[in-house]
């Protein structure tokens, strides 16, 4: 779960990690009731949206009066951003922040994330702050520091120093860095985070560092255990996709794509599977689902009617590898879920598992738009065949 | 033989008497795993499916002489059933769990550094030797005891390679579900490093996925020590870049770890690849046929 800027903050400011004054608004009103709160003549309004790149986007600008600051507000709440990380639709504005503006001497980047070759708490440092990090690690490796953290140890002071120094830090902002990178840490235990991202992390004309912007990733599996109450209140809907927020809801795994063949599918691997075997027969996937691995009626039920929430959907692959299941239990489960859907387009059926001749059966004799399919490579070729037509 | 479990090895299962644990236990036992007992806290003392149930991991281990478990314990008590577990000496762990939190994991696998317990998963379906064990949720039936070993991140792709090569006649000397976290427990280097050892195996089955750089570790692997033929597979080839696939574990960022990599690195090492799981046992065919 992603959170915003603004709720990063919050957790920051908790954790003493210094982040420029700055208020929250949902209106013009706030806005300019926010500007008089800082004082001061320079602000930076702040569309306060699940996504990166706001910048080059349009979401962030630099004011010099009120009337400025309500301008900003008022052109930027309600309506979507569509930033290079969003799809073409982009993400609704329902909050602005208004910070002071502020002398920037430097601009560094700062992170830590959970590193799953070295199965460590990593942080990484760059200079060339304010950039696209993901350019700079492309394109000049070198220029990442990388930390790793012992997870029995914790984080020590000489890490932060080692940090400081090798990002040309000085005087009291090695202090500061080492501070800050603790800080950091225990948030990131603390909140069981599995990404903190302070891009820049700025020295500022007086030579002390701050976290001008913060972005911070929660591992889901944590909230999943509800160890997390208060970091699962601050999660934003409005941020995600509808569909996957409704799939979520049943405990399904859909991810929307752009392609005509709704996938239904057992198993994460084999979903990711299914798709590319569509691809590599000249079809193109709508949609990642995973029914996990109880393919009950229910769940099949729902899966369609999320599959088909999708206007572009011209087929639908099912490919179900029953395991301990029953075919036979699961071609049910189908036949009724696409009775009580009404699926108009047509739908290949891949079953395997134990009973598979009676499932087939069953789907044979349902009277229904249903096209049972050997093995996986046949069902990819059914069903791109069924779409072309 | 096989690798890591045979029809010798005595198994525990933790969350014995849950719903998971009782259904799969059942499944175990029906299929010839020698299933000694189970661990519920508070539970100790009481019978369940015939067996003994114990308090504690140690109890049961002193009781039984138990080498390996099996873990359904909701993954908010994963990590410590996993601790327990290795604390009372036992040596192969299979945790099917999903769900743990990344930090857990993270802790469990700092503690197990140096003691010698192989975990399995979590987040994986568990281990198999056909025939003799099985410690897991795959369908033992779609099994038949041969020379193929396999190996796969992933769950149902994992049933797919068995299938097959049951199908073509080959069967399976051991399969592994390695699991789809990021932060787990065996690798694949692991598993080869047993499978090239292993004189039942005669070739293996490597199933990747996109994310994380395991499979082009494994391919540097493969290149300097497996002399056994391998046939490969990576699912994610058609995913997005950024976007969670399921898998915690299958989420491309930065530009590594896609499934072009991956393939690259296993061809350039060697391994036989298929660019469809339906594949995978046509191409094992082939190679036996010479």
């Amino acid at each position: 779960m992603n959170l915003h800027e603004y709720q990063s903050k919050q957790l920051f400011s908790q954790y003493g990690i210094p982040v420029p004054r700055g208020v929250v608004a949902r209106s013009a009103e706030e806005a300019a009731a926010a500007a008089d709160q800082l004082g001061g003549s320079v602000w930076v309004v702040k569309a306060q949206v699940h996504a990166g790149g706001r910048g080059k986007a349009g979401g962030v600008k630099v004011v010099k009066s009120k009337e400025e600051v309500i301008q900003v507000t008022q052109s930027l709440l309600g309506r979507n951003l569509v930033t290079h990380q969003t799809d073409a639709k982009g993400v609704p504005i329902n909050a602005v922040m208004v910070e002071q503006g502020l002398n920037i001497a430097r601009e560094l980047y700062l992170s830590a994330l959970v590193d799953r070759a070295s199965k460590r708490v990593v942080f990484m440092g760059s200079a060339a702050g304010g950039m696209d990090i993901e350019e700079v690690a492309a394109t000049t490796p070198e220029k990442i520091i990388t930390i790793r953290v012992n997870p029995v140890a914790g984080l020590q002071p000489y890490q932060g120093r080692q940090m400081a120094f090798a990002l040309g830090l000085e005087g009291k902002q090695v202090g500061q860095m080492v501070k800050l990178m603790q800080a950091l840490y225990q948030l990131f235990l603390d909140k069981d985070l599995s990404l903190v991202e302070i891009n820049p992390l700025i020295v500022t004309g007086d030579g002390d560092l701050l976290a001008l912007d913060a972005k911070i990733n929660v591992d889901d599996n944590a909230l999943g255990v509800g160890r997390q109450p208060e970091i699962a209140a601050m999660r934003d809907i409005t941020q995600e996709d509808e569909t996957e927020v409704k799939a979520a809801e049943h405990n399904l795994n859909y991810i929307t794509l752009d392609g005509n063949i709704g996938c239904m599918v057992n198993g994460a691997g084999l979903a990711m599977a299914t798709m590319d075997v569509i691809k590599l027969h000249g079809g193109d996937p709508a949609n990642f689902l995973d029914v996990g691995g109880g393919a009950t009626k229910e769940r099949v039920t729902e899966a369609f009617k999320l599959i088909l929430s999708s206007p572009k959907v011209e087929g639908i692959l099912v490919n179900i590898f029953g395991g301990i299941v029953r075919c036979d239990m699961i071609a049910e489960g189908i036949i009724a879920a696409v009775k009580e859907v009404g699926v108009k387009v047509p739908v290949v059926v891949r079953l395997e598992g134990t009973n598979v001749e009676r499932g087939k059966a069953l789907l044979a004799e349902s009277g229904l738009n249903l096209i049972p399919a050997d093995n996986l490579t046949d069902a990819a070729q059914k069903v791109v065949a069924a779409v072309s037509k | 033989m096989s690798i890591l479990v045979d029809k010798n090895t005595k198994v525990i299962c933790q969350g014995f008497t849950g719903k998971q644990g009782t259904f799969h236990s059942e499944q175990a036992l029906a299929y010839g795993t020698k299933l000694v007992g189970g661990v519920t806290p508070g539970r100790g003392g009481d019978q369940h499916l015939g067996l003994p149930v114990f308090d504690t991991c140690h109890d049961a281990v002193k009781a039984t002489g138990a080498t390996a478990s099996m873990i359904y314990v909701p993954a908010a008590y994963a990590a410590d059933a996993i601790l327990e577990a290795a604390d009372a000496g036992i040596k192969i762990i299979a945790c099917i769990t999903e769900g743990i939190p990344v930090l857990d994991m993270l802790k469990v696998k700092a503690a197990l550094q140096g003691t010698g317990v192989r975990l399995i998963g979590p987040n994986c379906p568990g281990i198999i030797t056909p025939g003799e064990c099985k410690i897991g949720i795959m369908p033992g039936h779609i099994h038949k005891p041969g020379s193929i070993g396999i190996v796969s991140r992933s769950g149902t792709l994992t049933y797919e390679a068995v299938k097959q090569t049951t199908d073509i006649g080959l069967g399976q000397s051991t399969c592994v579900g390695i699991g789809g976290d990021p932060i787990h427990g065996m690798s694949f280097i692991d598993c080869l490093e047993l499978f090239e050892a292993d004189r039942q195996t005669k070739a293996i089955v490597m199933v990747g996925e996109i994310g994380g750089t395991a499979e082009e570790e494994a391919a540097e692997y493969i290149k300097a020590h497996v002399r056994k033929p391998v046939v490969g597979y990576i699912a994610g080839v058609t995913a997005p870049p950024g976007k969670r696939m399921g898998h915690a574990g299958a989420i491309i960022s930065g530009g590594k770890g896609t499934a072009k990599d991956k393939f690259a690195a296993l061809e350039a090492a060697g391994v036989v690849t298929v660019r469809s799981p339906a594949e995978i046992g046509a191409r094992m065919k082939e190679i036996f046929a010479g």
